[in-house]
């Protein structure tokens, strides 16, 4: 056996200092020798352990190997064959719990760069290939026409992965989005530095070029409802609308000026693209001081963009310590190399304000860890007496979404949990209700963007079944 | 994109459109609303619904020019498109029999309060409207209103048309006269609603007020629109915009709509200086 190399090639990133001052992107991205160096260490394993970490099992050594064998081409079809959203995924799937877990030179600490390749070659072919033309590295439909339509709703992870395999398949495929956009968190809530726009839309525009009809503007539940899309016509229905309700902390002072959810400030610098302003016409408030109440990843987004957008200081507060944060550790660290600084074990009491509404301050409590919740995480316990205020003329409260209730409420026969979430066949994706599908974090609340992707596949082979029964 | 079929100038400053939506006209009912989007660049303003014809296929829409936005939107003529037209959003005006209803209108408001007066009276209700502006030059549907009310009441801030002062004034009249009222809906700008709720509270009448705050998606999934009622926090693009205007916090209403005065302004002195350009 040849010798292993152990040397992970470093993907160059923007300079901390710069980038903290820019909405351009930080990682850069592979060049075509770094691509053939790391995919060169590779070592072809006959049993394919980085396959099954891979929630739509993108056939991961082969692409692999034609990198290494110099036919992009080859890399493209395999990859975009299994996934349709390889730019995304590169860029934002948590492949070191995944596919780079199970490679077997994790065992050695050196998992092959998964990720970082597959995005490279999702940047090959939009930097090579025309958009728009059929060209070779395009999968050609799998399935006969079946002359049955499918409604998806939701245009986010979920719903595109889904619509692009029934779409191949041989089914007419239609995506009713509420937005103005397609693309679902991917345009408002990541943000340009982590996952550029133009990349989520050439994305679509592929899913589109399947032959996917997508309808913006359509807020299914308002418009339609659930069955009077089935009564119009479709013979299956995807429900891939997401968790898109903030949760707050329901603690004083918290509708003051100056707070806002993680979701109302990500969508107003991303998807309204309130960085620009005022060429482009929404503004967003860019605090001299900004606390951001969370530890997962869309904390760590709106840390940075608010350190983007001109903060002096912002600062992460986080209940628990940085070993429970839920965000990427690769996220964790780019915030902490900009400068983002960590108030851990730190939760808000209430909030402070002046005669005119503003937010002036963030009074808030030392935690402690006790014994381990239902997360398996151990329970932050407050100390008693020990409140102090930070000041702050921003917050962002970023503690995860929820289902939007909007579809559940005006749908019969659908199941709900507690939670808000639509029950849904962890395998398949059916639901109670006959001929409807759900998947993403619509069933799980707030997930990753592979799992959603996964669990549109699994729906999207469910209802093919279904449909040619 | 969204073809604006007719435009009418209602008065100096408030314009009327009607869109080509026919999803929308579907759908529509008294007291929802609509978010708008002129083009790429745009931001989404939520409007309500002034009226609709599911058979033609439109939506109409009445805003006051208040900004950068909505100026753009009012250098738009007919054969004009633009960009987004979302909804029917929020929760419809409830309508019943309830008797007696007092429509409250304060300026801009005409537009949104005459599809709740018109369902209120086929309804059954007797209709009461009181409509306010602050000078003749400003008021409009006057006829519209009048079409669907048994009584109409026109004020005058200036006193240049119908009775000198604001709508509270005959408001407290009526509720003070020993008339049976049932129900009051006020609509118009923050301040206006507020003193209404005021002036109905003391005889309890049950005072419905359509809520205006600052929105960005329309469909609750941001919070930016969130208010407090009862002590409770609420997310008028869903769970309203109509609410009970004897719980609603006023003050924190007002404050909320002031968030981005400062960046109001740039835009609109922006735009002007670009628009002279």
């Amino acid at each position: 056996m040849a010798k292993l190399n152990l040397n992970r090639v470093e993907m160059p990133r923007q300079d901390p200092k710069k980038r903290g001052k820019n909405f351009n992107e930080v990682a850069l991205g592979y060049s075509l020798e770094q691509a053939k160096e790391e995919a060169s260490r590779c070592i072809q394993c006959k049993k394919r352990n980085c396959v099954t970490g891979c929630p739509v099992e993108v056939d991961i050594p082969d692409f692999i190997q034609a990198i290494r064998d110099d036919d992009m081409p080859a890399a493209v079809r395999i990859l975009k064959s299994k996934n349709a959203l390889p730019g995304i995924c590169g860029r934002v799937c948590p492949q070191e719990s995944q596919c780079e877990s199970t490679c077997t030179l994790a065992n050695k600490d050196a998992p092959i760069a998964i990720g970082r390749l597959e995005r490279f070659v999702a940047d090959w072919e939009r930097g090579n290939l025309p958009a728009k033309s059929a060209t070779p590295s395009r999968p050609k439909p799998a399935g006969r026409p079946s002359g049955k339509k499918v409604a998806v709703v939701g245009s986010g992870p979920a719903g595109l992965t889904a619509a692009a395999d029934l779409a191949r398949l041989g089914h007419g495929v239609t995506i009713f989005e509420a937005l103005h956009v397609a693309g679902g968190v991917l345009m408002y809530g990541i943000p340009e530095f982590r996952l550029p726009k133009e990349i989520v839309q050439a994305e679509v525009e592929f899913v589109a070029s399947l032959g996917v009809k997508i309808e913006l503007d359509s807020v299914v539940g308002k418009l339609a409802t659930l069955d009077e899309i089935l009564a119009n016509g479709y013979d299956a229905v995807f429900l891939g609308t997401g968790a898109g309700l903030p949760m707050f902390l329901n603690i004083d002072g918290e509708n003051l000026n100056g707070i806002y959810s993680a979701n109302e400030f990500l969508t107003r610098v991303n998807l309204m693209k309130a960085y620009k302003f005022p060429e482009y016409d929404t503004p967003v408030k860019v605090g001299k001081k900004v606390a951001v109440v969370g530890g997962g990843n869309v904390a760590m987004d709106s840390a940075r963009c608010a350190l983007r957008l001109g903060a002096d200081e912002v600062y992460i507060i986080y209940r628990r310590s940085e070993a429970e944060m839920p965000a990427r550790r690769e996220e964790v660290e780019n915030a902490q190399e900009e400068g983002i600084r960590f108030k851990l074990l730190t939760n808000p009491k209430r909030f402070l304000g002046n005669d005119q509404n503003w937010v002036t301050g963030a009074e808030c409590y030392e935690m402690e860890l006790g014994e381990p919740d239902d997360s398996g995480r151990r329970r932050p316990v407050v100390k008693k007496g020990s409140e102090f205020v930070i000041d702050v003329d921003e917050v962002i409260v970023a503690l995860g979404t929820r289902p939007n209730p909007l579809i559940a409420s005006t749908t019969v026969g659908l199941e709900t949990t507690k939670h808000g979430t639509v029950v849904a066949d962890e395998e398949t994706g059916k639901t109670v209700k006959d001929k409807v599908w759900a998947g993403g974090d619509i069933v799980t609340g707030s997930a990753t963007v592979i799992s959603a992707m996964g669990a549109g596949k699994r729906a999207a082979a469910s209802i093919d079944e279904y449909l040619r029964g | 994109m969204y073809k604006i079929l007719f435009r009418e100038d209602l008065v100096p400053g408030i314009h009327l459109f009607k869109m080509a939506a026919p999803a929308v006209a579907a759908k529509a009912r008294a007291g929802q609303f609509v978010v708008v989007r002129i083009d790429e660049r745009g931001e989404r303003i939520p409007l309500t619904i002034a009226d609709w014809d599911k058979n033609g296929g439109t939506v109409t829409i009445v805003f006051m020019e208040v900004g950068a936005t909505t100026a753009r939107l009012a250098l738009l003529k007919e054969g004009d498109a633009i960009a987004d037209f979302v909804g029917p959003l929020g929760v419809p005006a409830e309508i019943g029999n309830y008797g007696t209803v007092v429509c409250v209108a304060g300026g801009v408001g005409a537009a949104p309060v005459a599809p709740v007066a018109r369902e209120l009276k086929k309804a059954g209700n007797k209709i009461i409207t009181i409509l306010g502006a602050r000078s003749q030059d400003l008021l409009f549907w006057e006829d519209v209103l009048s079409g669907v009310s048994d009584r109409m009441i026109v004020t005058t801030d200036d006193g240049s048309y119908g009775r000198k002062g604001v709508v509270t004034g005959p408001l407290k009249e009526i509720l003070e006269s020993g008339e049976k009222i049932d129900r009051v809906v006020a609509i118009g700008p923050v301040v206006m609603m507020k003193f209404c709720s005021l002036t109905t509270a003391p005889s309890g009448v049950r005072t419905i007020v359509s809520l205006n705050p600052i929105m960005v998606d329309g469909t609750g999934m941001c919070g930016c629109c969130r208010v407090s009622v009862d002590g409770e926090t609420k997310f008028a693009c869903v769970d309203g915009p109509d609410f009970d205007g004897h719980k609603v916090d006023w003050e924190l209403l007002a404050a909320r709509q002031r968030i981005y005065i400062g960046e109001e302004k740039c835009a609109y002195e922006e735009w002007q200086k670009s628009h002279a350009a």
